[in-house]
Formats: structure tokens, C-alpha cells, sequence
């Protein structure tokens, strides 16, 4: 489309149908229909109910959303890879404006300088929070993030077999699956022990077979994994660590990159971002500079012009397949722009300062949370490793109806987690953010404790 | 050194095989180093990996475009030129010195009866032109 163009979403009219017909030569729209055989047609107009007024309409819609719990009319200790972190307002505000209000890089990305800039800023804010030489312009979410890590630990080793910790997302587990069905990449799930990647049968599943090792940071449990053990484990056969990190604890945690990770991915929607079910939610993505060659995605690089004035441009584009074709690193060849700008915006208006409280708040918070909710009858922590600012609590009766029980009473109050591993039917991951109060949190203990007894 | 040495064999892909003993040292032509312009990174083997006539072995990239790079023998590759991670430029400025790429281990010597010599590559550019 040029400029000056307008594309009208306007339907034909029923002239304009009679001459299109007309010009091919058929008598009416049925005739184009003639060659389908009868049994596989309707017969009978659709049942759809009359058009509705815009009056009309704005309420029906208002009240099926009405039907939606969702964090904002309930006091939420739901976790497992999307938290309720407050999102300042200023970030919304700043996202709306039009002149950033796109998800895309734009085709012709270099006359959008202030785009290409605000990507950048992003690049730098998560390569400093991961401790990683170099960070793309992101992906889609936390789990394509690891999915295309898994594949890039393939395309740097040359190696096939990718090492999955069992304290990691089955979620995002089932994302990697999903990508390397393809190229046919074999994958090993290591157990967890105690609520952490048992490292004894990381050791002897990693061989020289091994491409990748897959492991959380907090795990999907809240619990502290050793990366320096897991990075020891990979890198004496030659296999890349690639570390899941939740960005909101890497305002207290040392960086993985220091740990010795090569490739840190995560889920950055905590970072100014609200919950959606469905996202889009933020893909971040970094890794070492000798590794940048195979990296997948869009990446933004500073340069001067001609003048020597300061300018951004997407680099690095031979990897990607507009260039590569079936070379390329990767298929990705967009970025969550408008999601990595709220990220932007929330990491420049919290500074290192403001991410650390967040970071320690959840923490205090959660650690608070552990202990009163563990103080309810028959009500106990799973594990005994470190956590972060989510945990797994043993419940007395049946974590499906407990749960169904609290949210009559508005309160969200985990993630029951016997749909993901047997062993854990009895339990719930509780996760508890720094929006949560003091009061909200001994409300839920009293609600536990009348849901339990 | 000439534009296009004697003592090498050539392919019309503009690599250039060079035999020392059982093995053979390729790299890119100075044809193919001016189309391509300045070098920025060059994607070599591995030491112990197997490359076949005219397959591909890596890729040269330039701030103009990438390309594949094309194996005048086959065999297995016995050393790789590393300093060309750190200084691509070698290619441009010595592409038969060095910027030198891989130097293989001979499978099949009769190969070298499919390449061109100097003389034929320079009459092969002047008709083709290479492309």
C-alpha cells in the first residue's frame, strides 16, 4: 500500500455484486457454490442472532467480561511463570501514545529512530540485569525463548541431545518439546530432589551427546537452582548452560551470565506488564558474544551517520532468514516491540534501586506468607531449598477443591500441581508478589485454615 | 604473487585448492574477495569434520552479502585457519596467504582433475565473468 491509499473495509453493494458477476459471466453467487456436493452444505442460514445496537452491544460484551476472575477483583497468589507485579501507570500512558502504539518493527526499521532506540535502551537494561554480553529485541514469550535456545544450543554444539531440568516449567518444557519435534532433537528430562534439579543425575545424564542443559532461575518451584554446579556439569563436555530466569529476582540474584550461563532466556512479563491470559507476554533473550553469530531474531546496534551524529540500525541481519533463507538461525523475524517497550519503561522508572525492592518485598513477602500459611493444620512446605518468592505447599485435602473453595472467597490461591507431576497432587505453588499486604496474606491463612479443617 | 598463482587449482565458485603433499590448503580467489568486499566473518569447519567436492564447508560474510563456500576437494578437515575469527580482513587482503580458510586431508586426488588451472580460471572470468 502507498501512502495515500486508503483501504476501505467497506463491503460490496448488492450493484457492485451484480456487475462482478457479470464480468465473469455467472448468473448468481449459488453458481460459484455448484460444485460443492449438497450433503457437505448447511442448507439453512446460519443461526446467528440480529445485530445488536452499539448500547446494546457495549453491555452484553461488558457483562461476559464481568464473568472473568482476574487478578484485580481478587487478591492473587497465583504464579507459575506470570506474576501479579504492579504495573506502574505511567507505563501505560507511555505506551499508548501513538507514536509507539505498534507491535512491529517497522519494514523500512531505520526512519523509525526512536523505536529503534527505545530497543535498544531495552537491549542494554537486560543484558546488565543477566549479566550477558548481548540481548535481542526479544521474542514471543518466556517458553519460545526457551524453545529457541534449545534449538541454538543444537546449531552452536552441533550436538542433538538437549538436557531438560525437571524443576523447570512443564509448560515451557512443553514448548521446547514442540520445537525440536521438528528437527528431530532428542530430549532427557533430569528429576528434581527436594525441589531443586538433583545435579547427581544431571552429571551422569550430560555427556558429549549433549547440546544444551535446560535449567530455571528461581526453578518452577521458587527454589534456587546451583548454576555454578549446573554450568560445571555442561561445560566439562562441552554442552552451552542455558538459564530461564525470572528478571524480577535478578534485582537481588547474582546474573546467571556469572554463574557461567551462555544463553539466559525468561519471561518478562513481571516487568511492566499485565496479565493476560494468552499474553502477548516478552520473550527476553541473551547470551555471549561469541555465540551472537547463531543467535536467533532481531537485533538493534548503535552506529554514527556520515556526520558522526548517533544513530540505531538492526544489525547482524545475515543470521535471520529474510537474508539466510533456510540458513538462517532462526524463523522468528518479528519482536513484541510494544511489550519490551512497557519493559523499558518499567525497568528506567524502578532503576536498580526500585527492581531491588520489588525483588526484596516479593521475597520478604512470600518468606512471610510460607510461614503463616504453614502454621494451618496439616498444611506444610514441600521442600526445604531456598526460594525466591514462590513455594510449594502440602495440603491436607485436595488442592482442585481447596483452591475452588478460596476463590469463592476472592482469593486466587496457587497453582494446583498434580496436573504436572503425580508426585505432586497434593500440592499447590503459591506465589506472592510485593502487591501483596500483610492483611492479604493472613486473610488467606484464615480462609486455608476453614477451607482445610 | 599474481592475481591467480599457477601452483593453484581453481573452482567456479572461486575457491582455490592448493596441494602440499596428501593434503590441500583452499581458500577464496582474489576475484571472489573484491566481488565480495570488505570480509566481516568467516564460518569455518571444525577440525575432524568431513567436507565433499563441491558441498558446502562454511560461509564468508561481507558487508555486502553471504555466501556459501564450496569445498574444491573432498576430505577431512585436518587444521582450520583461527586468527580469521579475530581478522577476517586477512581474506581480503591476502586471500592466498593468510587468509587462508581450512587445509584438508585428501580423499580422493582425482578430484583435482575436475578444477581449473590459473589460466583456465582467468579465461573462465573473462567469459562468465563469474556471477
Amino acid at each position: 500500500m502507498r501512502h495515500g491509499d486508503t483501504m476501505r473495509y467497506i463491503g460490496t453493494t448488492p450493484a457492485q455484486r451484480a456487475e462482478m458477476l457479470r464480468t465473469i459471466g455467472v448468473a448468481d453467487v449459488e453458481a460459484l457454490l455448484e460444485r460443492i456436493p449438497s450433503k457437505a452444505r448447511l442448507g439453512r442460514d446460519l443461526a446467528v442472532s440480529p445485530a445488536l445496537a452499539e448500547t446494546e452491544l457495549v453491555s452484553h460484551l461488558g457483562a461476559l467480561a464481568a464473568r472473568n476472575a482476574h487478578a484485580d477483583g481478587h487478591v492473587c497468589f497465583m504464579g507459575g511463570g506470570a506474576y501479579d507485579h504492579y504495573v506502574p501507570s505511567v507505563t501505560n500512558h507511555l505506551l499508548l501514545r501513538s507514536e509507539f502504539f505498534t507491535a512491529y518493527t517497522p519494514y523500512q526499521p531505520e526512519a523509525s529512530q526512536g523505536t529503534l532506540r527505545t530497543i535498544y535502551e531495552y537491549q542494554t537494561m537486560i543484558c546488565e540485569l543477566t549479566g550477558m554480553d548481548v540481548t535481542n529485541a526479544s521474542v514471543y514469550d518466556g517458553g519460545s525463548a526457551l524453545a529457541e535456545a534449545a534449538l541454538m544450543a543444537h546449531g552452536v554444539t552441533e550436538r542433538e541431545q538437549i538436557v531438560v531440568s525437571g524443576a523447570l516449567s512443564p509448560l515451557a518444557r512443553r514448548v521446547v518439546a514442540a520445537y525440536c519435534a521438528g528437527p528431530r532433537l532428542p530430549i532427557k528430562v533430569v528429576p528434581w530432589r527436594d525441589g531443586v534439579t538433583d545435579l547427581d543425575a544431571l552429571a551422569k545424564t550430560v555427556s558429549a551427546k549433549t547440546a544444551g542443559v535446560l535449567v530455571q532461575y528461581p526453578n518452577f518451584f521458587g527454589a534456587l537452582e546451583d548454576l555454578d554446579g549446573a554450568a560445571a556439569i555442561a561445560h566439562k563436555h562441552g554442552a552451552l548452560l542455558v538459564v530461564a530466569v525470572d528478571p524480577i529476582a535478578l534485582g537481588l540474584l547474582r546474573p546467571p551470565g556469572e554463574a557461567g550461563a551462555d544463553i539466559v532466556v525468561g519471561e518478562g512479563q513481571g516487568l511492566g506488564n499485565h496479565l493476560a491470559y494468552g499474553g502477548p507476554y516478552l520473550g527476553l533473550f541473551s547470551c555471549r558474544k561469541e555465540l551472537i553469530r547463531r543467535m536467533p531474531g532481531r537485533l538493534v546496534g548503535a552506529t554514527v551517520d556520515r556526520e558522526g551524529r548517533r544513530g540505531f540500525v538492526l544489525t547482524l541481519q545475515t543470521r535471520e532468514q529474510h537474508i539466510r533463507r533456510e540458513k538462517a538461525t532462526s524463523n522468528i523475524c518479528t519482536n513484541v516491540a510494544l511489550v519490551a517497550l512497557g519493559a523499558t519503561i518499567y525497568l528506567s522508572l524502578m532503576g536498580k534501586e526500585g527492581l531491588r525492592k520489588v525483588a526484596s518485598l516479593s521475597t520478604a513477602k512470600a518468606h512471610y506468607a510460607a510461614q503463616v500459611l504453614s502454621r494451618v493444620p496439616g498444611v506444610a512446605p514441600r521442600f526445604g531449598a531456598p526460594f525466591f518468592k514462590e513455594f510449594v505447599l502440602k495440603l491436607p485435602k485436595s488442592p482442585d477443591r481447596v483452591l475452588r473453595a478460596l476463590r469463592k472467597q476472592k482469593i486466587l490461591g496457587g497453582v494446583a500441581l498434580g496436573a504436572y507431576d503425580r508426585e505432586l497432587r497434593d500440592c499447590v505453588l503459591v506465589a506472592v508478589t510485593e502487591r501483596r499486604t500483610r492483611a492479604e496474606i493472613d486473610a488467606y491463612a484464615e480462609a486455608l485454615a476453614a477451607v482445610v479443617a | 604473487m599474481g592475481a591467480y598463482p599457477e601452483e593453484l587449482r581453481y573452482t567456479r565458485e572461486h575457491e582455490w585448492a592448493k596441494v602440499e603433499g596428501p593434503r590441500a590448503r583452499i581458500g577464496i580467489t582474489q576475484y571472489a574477495q573484491d566481488q565480495l568486499g570488505d570480509v566481516v566473518f568467516v564460518e569455518l569447519p571444525k577440525a575432524g569434520a568431513k567436507v565433499s567436492q563441491m558441498q558446502s564447508f562454511g560461509v564468508v560474510e561481507s558487508v555486502k552479502a553471504v555466501s556459501d563456500l564450496f569445498a574444491p576437494l573432498s576430505g577431512e578437515v585436518v587444521e582450520v585457519n583461527q586468527s580469521l575469527t579475530e581478522r577476517p580482513e586477512q581474506v581480503n587482503q591476502d586471500p592466498y596467504g593468510a587468509g587462508w580458510m581450512i587445509m584438508i586431508a585428501m580423499a580422493n586426488p582425482k578430484e583435482l582433475d575436475a578444477l581449473m588451472s590459473a589460466a583456465q580460471y582467468e579465461e573462465y572470468l573473462k567469459s562468465a565473468g563469474g556471477h
